[in-house]
């Protein structure tokens, strides 16, 4: 095995640092604490306008996922707000290979370029886990589509330019069978949004869709082919875009509050810390897996529900163990005279639950590894 | 240079030629078999004749010739069959010795893996003993000692051949400073990690075997989603110490001055990443083995089923270099520098 990136790769982490280091300062870091979104648009338009993004994204420029790897490790390692980047990415690579020329053209640009974001409309109120059966219709009206239902969890929506919305189309067909999937405008009318305001800081949505109209234009992928352009999405989403190394800031935040307060020398803190940090060895490099199958041509779905289940939880773990260690100091939250980690230790305390949630529940992908890598029976 | 995560053809041969080799040789009884010492000479002698032994030395002394990386594709079958051969510590001791006998494998040679005591004992060697030869710490000298092996030691956990052996009785040879000793314990510990895998991997497919056979309730007891969950973590376990122990294997082999930077997440030194896979290694065993040694039932329980000889060695194996909360702070002192007074 060789595990050194190759030269161009290495100049490539480099160019990502030193965009960081200048659009991702503290103040821009600390803005997602204070409006909810996470999200840096002077760090998007940057990646943007230096071609990075169209360099990344699958299917497009370059296309390496080795570089998309590095790209989002660097992002979360320094603490980047990166979320808005990496749904638009995703579905920019989704849009790369399903849709038609005509939408490619449309979407693409205004998504790499780093001006617009996209949101996400799959799971409602009482369908998650279960995304196949959804409720929210739609129905053809002559020329048009027109869109009834609502969505739980549409992050973003409140700053999203795009909207990639999961229907159901035909009540006849067997319930994977009968979905379509639209891409359409955020603005188009008949869409309401509301603030849901979360546990761990980010505010995400509920949105209603009234009568909302819009041409076989917007739909992505085939009449009734939702569930695959769904797939297709979770295939590029498990992987490679970010979400594996959340626990590297926390301890580096951890460390300098327990250095600084002389309890750093304990050896069950050290210990701790320790283990901690072959975890987060062992999440990167089982993400850096999955770029790799992908860079040789395979899809890694199966390796992204591994790494998502190993990574998540390391950092939960991680979350877990400095709060406990730090006690009051733990509770404080950000700007708070004596907070550990200058208030992280308390946020990731509540932001790391959310992430065994979304992108597929840990029972699920566990259920995805029983069945498709140990070949147990379906349990359900 | 650039990233590929899989084993090279060359590789490939070799993981096909050690496993064929001991699921002909070394099926689980065997291993039984061998118990409670945990040797098996005709075995050892069978290795010889693949060139085993001496496979990690260098080509002009005999040897094979072969990468660490090679090394750790070998020591995983080794702890896929549980082959009761010294073979792990053998290859680490041949990280610095060079002799003839050695390279052949007539003489085993065993590493002492914690320091002699103030009598020059080496307590309980991992292969101690049946080994020819030992290599350890004594005082703040590395020292090589030839002398008779007991053939016998106390019985344990791990059924491993364990002896102590005196740094000062027999053909001693001072080889440098202690500090010589770190190539030869990285490589133990690099190779131990990789054979624990190899734990964690059978252990693995016993359990997803029995439990795919085995019904209750008139269904087979792995459509049970409580049951096919506990087995799901295991390859994830596995592949992750997999991954972690050739990235030290490649560190050792191709990186000097190695990042230690923990804080971005950046660890390139080969002995850093030697320690990490030996304890993340150590705890997939001892997790995958739990678990599987469970979800056998109370026939998991039973001497006749092969579960409760992996999961015995792969604390064994692991617990031999030191206790758990050591062997981490040791990992500490490497990231964090060491503790002041």
């Amino acid at each position: 095995m060789d595990f050194a990136l190759s030269s161009d790769v290495v100049e490539f982490r480099d160019e990502i640092r030193s965009i960081i280091r200048e659009f991702v300062t503290p103040e821009v870091a600390a803005r997602m604490h204070t409006t909810g979104v996470f999200d840096a648009p002077e760090l998007n338009l940057e990646l943007g306008r230096r071609g990075i993004l169209e360099r990344a994204c699958p299917g497009l420029g370059k296309g390496d996922p080795i570089e998309m790897y590095v790209m989002f490790n660097e992002l979360e390692k320094a603490g980047a707000p990166y979320d808005g980047l990496a749904v638009a990415l995703m579905i920019a690579a989704v849009v790369n290979k399903l849709g038609t020329d005509e939408q490619k053209e449309r979407i693409i640009p205004s998504i790499i370029s780093g001006e617009a974001l996209v949101c996400m409309g799959y799971s409602e109120a009482d369908f998650g886990s279960d995304l196949a059966s959804i409720k929210t219709r739609a129905i053809k009206d002559g020329d048009e589509w027109v869109i009834n239902g609502s969505k739980m969890w549409t992050t973003l929506a409140q700053v999203a330019e795009w909207l990639i919305l999961l229907t159901r189309t035909d009540l006849d067909l067997p319930k994977h069978k009968g979905l379509t999937m639209f891409m359409l405008p955020m603005n188009t009318p008949g869409i309401t949004v509301e603030p849901v305001h979360t546990l761990g800081t980010e505010i995400t949505n509920a949105t209603w869709y009234d009568d909302v109209r819009v041409g076989d234009e917007a739909v992505l992928g085939d009449e009734n082919g939702g569930w695959r352009t769904m797939t297709t999405v979770l295939a590029f989403e498990r992987g490679v875009m970010g979400g594996t190394n959340a626990g590297v800031p926390l301890l580096r935040h951890f460390h300098e509050w327990a250095v600084a307060n002389g309890v750093f020398n304990e050896p069950t803190t050290r210990e701790r810390m320790a283990r901690s940090i072959i975890d987060m060895q062992v999440a990167t490099l089982l993400t850096m897996r999955s770029a790799w199958i992908a860079a040789s041509g395979g899809m890694p779905g199966l390796e992204g529900s591994m790494t998502k289940v190993f990574a998540v939880e390391a950092y939960q773990r991680a979350s877990r163990w400095t709060q406990a260690t730090a006690g009051p100091a733990g509770l404080l939250q950000f700007h708070e005279e004596g907070a550990a980690g200058e208030g992280f230790v308390e946020y990731d305390a509540r932001h790391s639950p959310v992430m065994s949630i979304y992108g597929g529940t840990t029972e699920i992908n566990r259920n995805n590894i029983a069945e498709r890598h140990l070949g147990l029976p379906k349990s359900r | 240079m650039s990233v590929d995560l899989g084993l090279s053809p060359d590789q490939e041969s070799i993981a096909e030629l050690f496993n064929g080799f001991f699921s002909n040789e070394a099926p689980p009884a065997v291993a039984r078999a061998a118990e409670p010492l945990g040797f098996d000479r005709e075995l050892w002698n069978k290795v010889i004749e693949l060139g085993a032994p001496g496979m990690g030395c260098a080509v002009e002394i005999g040897g094979g010739g072969a990468s660490l990386s090679d090394l750790v594709v070998v020591a995983e079958t080794v702890g896929r069959s549980i082959a009761p051969i010294p073979l792990i510590d053998h290859l680490a001791a041949l990280s610095v010795l060079t002799e003839s006998d050695l390279v052949a494998g007539e003489a085993i040679a065993a590493v002492a893996v914690r320091p002699a005591d103030a009598n020059g004992i080496w307590s309980l060697v991992p292969a101690g003993a049946v080994a020819d030869v030992v290599i350890g710490v004594d005082g703040d000298e590395t020292i090589v000692v030839r002398s008779a092996p007991p053939m016998s030691g106390p019985r344990n956990h791990g059924s491993m051949p364990l002896a102590d052996r005196s740094a000062r009785e027999g053909t001693r040879t001072i080889l440098g400073p202690a500090s010589l000793f770190e190539v030869v314990l990285d490589r133990w510990k690099l190779l131990t990690a990789a054979a624990l895998v190899g734990i964690a991997e059978t252990a693995k497919e016993l359990g997803v075997a029995y439990v795919k056979e085995r019904e209750q309730f008139g269904v087979p007891v792995g459509s049970f989603q409580a049951v096919q969950h506990g087995l799901a973590d295991l390859p994830v376990a596995i592949d992750g110490g997999r991954l972690l122990t050739h990235k030290a294997a490649w560190a050792l082999d191709n990186v000097t001055d190695g990042l230690i930077d923990w804080a971005n997440n950046e660890i390139t030194d080969g002995s850093t990443l030697a320690t990490m896979a030996f304890l993340f290694a150590a705890d997939s065993a001892v997790m995958a083995t739990d678990r599987s040694l469970h979800y056998h039932g109370g026939y998991g329980f039973a001497e006749e089923y092969d579960i409760q000889m992996y999961y015995r060695r792969a604390r064994g194996w692991s617990l031999i270099l030191g206790d758990s909360t050591s062997v981490g702070l040791s990992l500490a002192d490497l990231l964090f520098g060491t503790v002041e007074g």
